[in-house]
């Protein structure tokens, strides 16, 4: 049975709440067994909680990037980040600035929505520009990609109806090109 | 060795044997087992000779013992499940004290891994935080790869313990023969790369800071030993005339007989040592980690210094005390470059600051707090400080010593002169109890023609004791100076001090039961028993004349003895518990008033 989450005015529990201090590490691995259960031992070894993590074959054969996001102090942060690159799988580690990196994530979720509603979410998903997967009698499954912070507004306004479940990938990231590469990849 | 021209098709477990002695491995310590019995075979036709131990927990502190006095990696071999997890004691202990460890173990067959059979265990799983790196090898193919990938890995950089996992059938299939060449090696660890050479403008500013300091005071931490940086630090010492003090895992590294020598720091440091580092202005650490029982609480810790931190690994600098010029790099390579600039910084001109009074200050602690005990009364039980200057006193020369962990420990450390670097071997950052005897039959196959003495205490030896066997069969005799004052001695010392001398489980009562004597005499041993002062001298002498068979003198010590001077847990260290005899003259070692600022004064 799927259970329904509630959820309260507040802003969900997984979104970036004011004042936390998050940061984006992109490790760039070996793409070998083991190597996500060192990074993430690492963290855990040290009593950090990972925020959000994705992982997948990066664009040379043989390598994988790692997506992190973590809630931590610099300090911290500046010790994690050498003990990763200790790790003998990592090849390099960058830290993402939010206002100089692209960010994305894909949200799917499958929503409470009769008849009398499915208008109503089917509105609100084109508004996002997001995507109906499925539709039943009682649910609607819908997907939107996009900046973090855009799906936990849509997020929270899905909330209003009732969310039977609902998965995010975890952001994904890369630098933001500077004016020159962008100019040279118009021309 | 040369190549064989045409393809050669071998077994994995000929293979491994074959790359370890690529790899120059002349000792390695182990046990055999269901999972590792294939790689059992081919060595019996290797000129590799194979220790073989009575548990797999004194292979790898043997392995340790013999890496800590050679420098070449230790090498341990065992099976699968339960002796792959007496393994992760040794594994963790190398990895703390920074020891270049290979670690070989079993697995069950590659079809069998996850299914819960015999004997099997996820070990690269359980030993992945106890590494510095490990492999599960899925084939016969890969295992000459694996093999040089880990001894690469534990000799090179920060050295320490790497481990790789064979499953049964990579050892029994066949496979072409090929020894990866360097750049191969390189190649297939794309993600390491540990910088040796430090960064030339904060050589430059180190150099700046040390002509500049009026109390500078060397810290030299065991990378010194294992960058074998012993004579450049000994070098820059002497070209700045400065002090120098050496922690636990660096004894050995200076000098105690030099006269810029302070001897150890920290919590059992000498006073001298401790309150020198607590006063300087500049502390110059060298393949040190600022460990937490050298800086006592880190925010009182040597409040005016500047930090000048080399260290090869860069997770080090500024995880502890936030250094004001980090230098990654090698310490022989970093040392040479300072000494270089000092020496071309004097030779245009400049001048080294004044470290007279300094120096005067300091030899006038000296003076005052030497290290001290009470000899013991007529027909009362042993000091064991006074065994240890005894021990110290007959031993040959190039005496080896490994410890224990506890109060013998720490005694062995104070009164121990060390004036020749590799000759001290302990657990220093895991404290493993049990440590000494296995890691001097190690240190014995590294060093046959060496007096090898380990000095345990009653809890320790009771923990490892089995290996004396492993002495005896594979001969290799050390000798054992076992202090038994019947008590966990460190664990009481704290209960004594700080919960109100109740004395909960400490007592061990090891005058009692065992009887030393007969257990040493039982596994082929020379056993003797030392009661009065008068008896250490001669059981000493005779020890030290015995050289087919090991030796263990129990001493039956002083249980009330405490180990001073002592900087209590979280406290700082210029709160430093002096010895009793010289706690009356404990304000000399307070730092002068601070001038008052009197414009501030006025202003009120």
């Amino acid at each position: 049975m799927p259970r329904t989450r509630d959820y309260p005015g507040a802003r969900s529990a997984n979104t970036y709440a004011e004042g936390m201090n998050h940061h984006i590490l992109s490790v760039l691995v070996q793409n070998r067994p083991g190597v996500l259960a060192r990074v993430a031992g690492l963290f855990a070894r040290r009593g950090y909680n990972i925020f959000s993590l994705a992982v997948a074959p990066a664009e040379v054969e043989g390598r994988s990037r790692i997506t992190i996001v973590v809630d931590l102090d610099s300090a911290p942060l500046e010790q994690i980040t050498k003990q990763l690159f200790k790790l003998i799988d990592v090849i390099k580690i960058s830290e993402l600035d939010p206002e100089l990196s692209v960010e994305r994530e894909l949200l799917i979720a499958t929503i409470k929505a009769e008849a009398m509603q499915r208008s109503e979410v089917a509105s609100l998903v084109d508004i996002f520009e997001g995507k109906i997967i499925a539709v039943s009698e009682a649910v609607i499954t819908v997907s939107l990609e996009g900046h973090p912070n855009k799906l936990d507004d849509f997020e929270d306004l899905l909330g209003g109806y009732g969310i039977v479940e609902l998965q995010r990938t975890g952001r994904v990231a890369l630098p933001k090109l500077d004016r020159g590469s962008r100019l040279r990849a118009v021309n | 060795m040369t190549e064989p021209a045409a393809p050669e098709r071998i077994t994995g477990a000929q293979a491994l044997i074959r790359a370890l002695e690529y790899e120059n491995v002349d000792v390695m310590f182990g046990y055999p087992g269901g999972c590792i019995l294939p790689a059992y075979d081919p060595l019996m036709d290797s000129p590799i000779r194979h220790v073989l131990v009575r548990h797999e927990q004194g292979a790898g502190h043997a392995a340790e013992g013999y890496a800590h006095v050679s420098g070449k990696p230790g090498v341990a071999m065992v099976t699968s499940g339960p002796a792959a997890t007496n393994l992760v004691t040794p594994l963790m202990d190398a990895y703390m004290d920074s020891i270049p460890m290979v670690a070989i173990t079993g697995q069950v067959p590659t079809a069998a891994i996850g299914s819960d059979a015999f004997q099997e265990c996820d070990t690269v799983g359980i030993t992945r935080s106890c590494t510095k790196h490990n492999e599960l090898v899925m084939s016969a193919d890969e295992i000459p790869m694996a093999i040089r990938q880990a001894f690469h890995i534990a000799t090179t950089g920060r050295p320490g313990p790497t481990l790789v996992d064979i499953p049964k059938d990579a050892l029994t299939n066949e496979m072409t023969w090929q020894w990866p060449t360097d750049e191969e090696v390189s190649d297939s660890l794309p993600g390491y790369r540990p910088n040796t050479k430090g960064h030339q403008r904060m050589i430059k500013e180190a150099a700046k800071l040390i002509l500049a300091s009026e109390r500078p005071i060397v810290y030299a931490g065991g990378g010194i030993l294992k960058a074998r940086a012993a004579e450049a630090l000994r070098e820059l010492v002497e070209l700045i005339d400065g002090h120098v003090v050496t922690t636990l895992m660096a004894r050995g590294a200076f000098p105690d007989d030099h006269p810029n020598c302070l001897g150890m720091p920290g919590m059992h440091g000498n006073a001298t040592a401790v309150t020198a580092m607590q006063q300087s202005d500049l502390l110059i650490a060298l393949g040190a980690r600022f460990d937490d029982r050298i800086t006592g609480k880190v925010d009182a810790f040597a409040p005016d210094a500047k930090i000048i931190h080399v260290d090869i690994d860069p997770a080090e600098q500024g995880k502890v005390r936030r250094p004001d010029v980090p230098i990654v790099g090698d310490a022989n390579y970093v040392i040479a470059e300072i000494i270089r600039e000092i020496k071309e910084m004097l030779q245009g001109g400049a001048r080294q600051a004044d470290i007279s009074a300094w120096k005067s200050q300091v030899s006038g602690w000296q003076e005052q707090f030497p290290m001290t005990y009470e000899p013991s009364e007529p027909g009362a039980q042993l000091k064991p400080q006074f065994c240890i200057e005894q021990l110290n006193e007959r031993a040959p020369e190039g005496t080896i010593v490994t410890s224990g962990v506890g109060q013998h420990q720490m005694y062995t450390s104070q009164y121990w002169k060390f004036n020749e670097p590799y000759t001290w071997v302990n657990s220093g950052g895991l404290g493993t109890m049990g440590f000494s005897l296995p890691a001097a039959i190690g240190a014995k196959a590294a060093m046959p023609d060496r007096t090898v003495w380990a000095i345990d205490g009653d809890g320790c030896f009771q923990m490892t004791a089995t290996e004396l066997v492993t002495a005896t069969l594979e001969k290799l005799p050390i000798k054992v100076a076992l202090l038994n004052n019947n008590f966990l001695g460190m664990v009481r010392q704290w209960q004594e001090m700080f919960y109100d001398e109740r004395y909960s489980e400490v007592f061990l009562d090891s005058s009692n039961v065992p009887d030393f004597v007969m257990m040493a005499e039982s596994m082929g041993c020379v056993g003797i028993l030392v009661e009065s002062p008068e008896e250490v001298g001669p059981a000493i002498e005779k020890a030290n004349s015995i050289n087919d068979r090991s030796v263990v003198i129990e001493f039956r010590t002083d249980a009330a003895e405490g180990v001073f001077p002592m900087v209590p847990a979280g406290a700082s260290n210029s709160d430093l518990i002096l010895h009793p005899t010289q706690q009356d003259r404990a304000e000399v070692l307070k730092p002068a008033p601070k001038p008052v600022d009197t414009k501030l004064k006025d202003g009120h």
